[in-house]
């Protein structure tokens, strides 16, 4: 028997090696800020010049001072908190919802039958389309707005746990019976597991379309929200409003989503990925 | 103890895996069971393991039949199948009820026993193929079964790591005892492990002949013995041609 092959452990967590990857790491984000930041001194520096008219695309300064007046005013925590409580409710809800409904049509082939063509025939209309219905139903509140959102989510999410489930590894689950598992204790044991990869898929690309829902909700009508931010920065001629809109969406998608990644890298460790 | 009786197996098509199979086997007994690709050996192995359930006949084990359930039985794969979110210990003692420090316990004993000590905290893609392997073998020792099915165990490993691996199995034998039923059709692996081979043949497979390997351990390989005893088992596999005989018991 070798006692030699197990003697030496991959050296994975070696202190040098971590070290010379977060370096490697804040290179490359240094790299990616190049080109960016040539790009805002080139527009400050054009803007200044008068090449581009201020009324169509105000100097980056513009922008941060408009900012900068949008928070000390208080008005943005208000906007920036109203559009992401939308974003988290409906994403919330649109995952539940089909965490649930994934999970047993996952698991049981004929629910599935039921259900699928009709899901599959839902999926294909695109969800704005469903904006004037729901308006009519659930009037210009709230109500309208979280539903969009969690339709948005509902979809990416449900066929991607359904799809996880129905991809588990029968020869996994077989380990399962022969261990005499009841068919619960095989799915909190094994299925879920197994499937979780493909959830996690499913709930960064449900939280994107959350985000783009957001968008067309508080276009259709809104008295606060980045949205309402948006259309008010058009019917006052401000590009400065806009552009800050814009900016404040760009960062609250992109911290929620590296929420989420996080999140996926600390439940996937386990995973064998191919490292870059 | 196992006790095979008469068992067949048609699939939904309507095709016959093996036709009626009968055998037992006695306490501590390693048996193998040898034939050609394709003899049902793999179909015969499931139905035992009670993951098949669908054949004919009885197959009891303790005078209990599998279709009661089978909680002293172990099996060992083709492949490792460890869970690949779960670390070697916690795929080790994955089939094991009972307190977290009993298991962690008896999972690091099995784990020193399989020659994995100091791997617990790994996850399988840290493992070689062997390591897997001997990581498959310890879960399924871990709920002490009194009876081992292995199927093709070591048919994905190099020839070297598959030698240790069969004197790890004979090592572990040795301490518990355990009745193994082991489906290869590596005939020096069955020689070298068993103290009975069954030999398939056919398709649909028949079981053509029960040889006992009157061999002394430990067994050198490729001892004179062997090597007759191997001449025996190929002219029975009948490899060269597809005449078909009848079966013979
Ligand atoms: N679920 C199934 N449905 C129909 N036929 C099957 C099924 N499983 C196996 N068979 C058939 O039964 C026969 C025996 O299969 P089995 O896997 O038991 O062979 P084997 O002896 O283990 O072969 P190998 O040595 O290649 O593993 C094969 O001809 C196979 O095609
Ligand atoms: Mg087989």
């Amino acid at each position: 028997m070798t006692q030699t092959e197990v003697s030496h452990s991959p050296n994975k967590k070696s202190p040098g090696k971590k070290t010379t990857s977060s370096v490697n790491y804040i290179r490359s984000f240094a790299i990616g800020l190049i080109i960016p930041a040539l790009l805002l001194i080139i527009w400050e520096v054009a803007s200044r010049a008068g090449i581009f008219p201020q009324y169509l695309l105000p100097a980056p300064s513009a922008v941060l001072s408009t900012l900068v007046a949008l928070a000390s005013s208080g008005e943005l925590w208000t906007h920036v908190s109203s559009t992401l409580s939308r974003v988290l409710i409906g994403f919330f809800l649109g995952t539940v919802i089909a965490v649930v409904l994934g999970s047993f049509i996952g698991f049981f082939k004929p629910l599935e039958r039921l259900f699928d063509p009709l899901l599959q025939a839902l999926r294909s209309i695109p969800s704005l389309a469903w904006v004037p219905l729901f308006i009519l139903w659930m009037g210009i509140a709230e109500t309208s707005k979280v539903t969009l959102i969690a339709v948005g989510v509902f979809f990416p999410v449900y066929l991607n746990i359904v799809s996880g489930i129905q991809g588990v590894d029968r020869k996994l689950i077989e380990v399962g019976k022969v261990y005499n598992m009841s068919t619960a204790s095989i799915i909190t044991r094994i299925v879920l597991p197994a499937s979780l990869p493909s959830f996690l898929v499913g709930l960064r690309s449900g939280l994107g379309l959350g985000w783009m829902f957001v968008v067309a909700a508080e276009l259709m009508g809104a008295s606060e929200g980045l949205g309402f931010l948006l259309t008010l920065g058009q019917n006052t001629s401000r590009p400065d409003t806009i552009l800050a809109s814009i900016i404040l969406f760009a960062i609250l998608g992109k911290a929620t989503d590296a929420i989420l990644k996080q999140l996926e890298n600390r439940s996937l460790r386990w995973q064998d990925r191919y490292e870059t | 103890m196992l006790a095979v009786q008469e068992v067949s197996r048609t699939f939904d098509n309507g095709y016959k895996a093996f036709k009626p199979v009968s055998f037992n086997t006695d306490q501590s007994e390693i048996v193998g069971i040898l034939g050609t690709s394709g003899c049902g050996k793999s179909t015969l192995l499931r139905a035992i393991a009670g993951l098949d359930l669908g054949f004919d006949g009885e197959i009891s084990f303790h005078e209990q039949s599998v279709r009661n359930g089978t909680e002293h039985t172990g099996v060992v794969f083709q492949e490792p199948r460890l869970m690949p979110w779960l670390s070697v210990i916690d795929n080790v003692v994955f089939g094991l009820k009972g307190s977290k420090s009993e298991k962690r316990e008896k999972g690091t004993r099995l784990l020193r026993a399989v020659g994995l000590a100091g791997t617990e905290k790994l996850y399988p893609r840290e493992l070689s193929g062997g390591m897997a392997q001997r990581a498959a073998i310890a879960r399924a020792l871990v709920t002490n079964p009194q009876l081992l099915l292995l199927d093709e165990p070591f048919s994905a490993l190099d020839a070297f790591t598959k030698m240790q691996l069969q004197e790890l199995l004979i090592d572990l034998w040795e301490t518990n005892h355990t009745s193994m039923l082991i489906v290869t059709h590596d005939i020096d692996e069955a020689l070298f492990l068993c103290d009975r081979v069954l030999i398939f043949r056919d398709q649909p497979g028949v079981l053509f002949k029960d040889l006992t390997i009157n061999l002394q351990r430990p067994r050198e390989r490729g001892s004179l013995a062997m090597a007759e005893f191997k001449r025996e088992i190929l002219q029975s596999l009948d490899l060269n041609h597809d005449v078909h005989v009848r079966s013979a018991i």
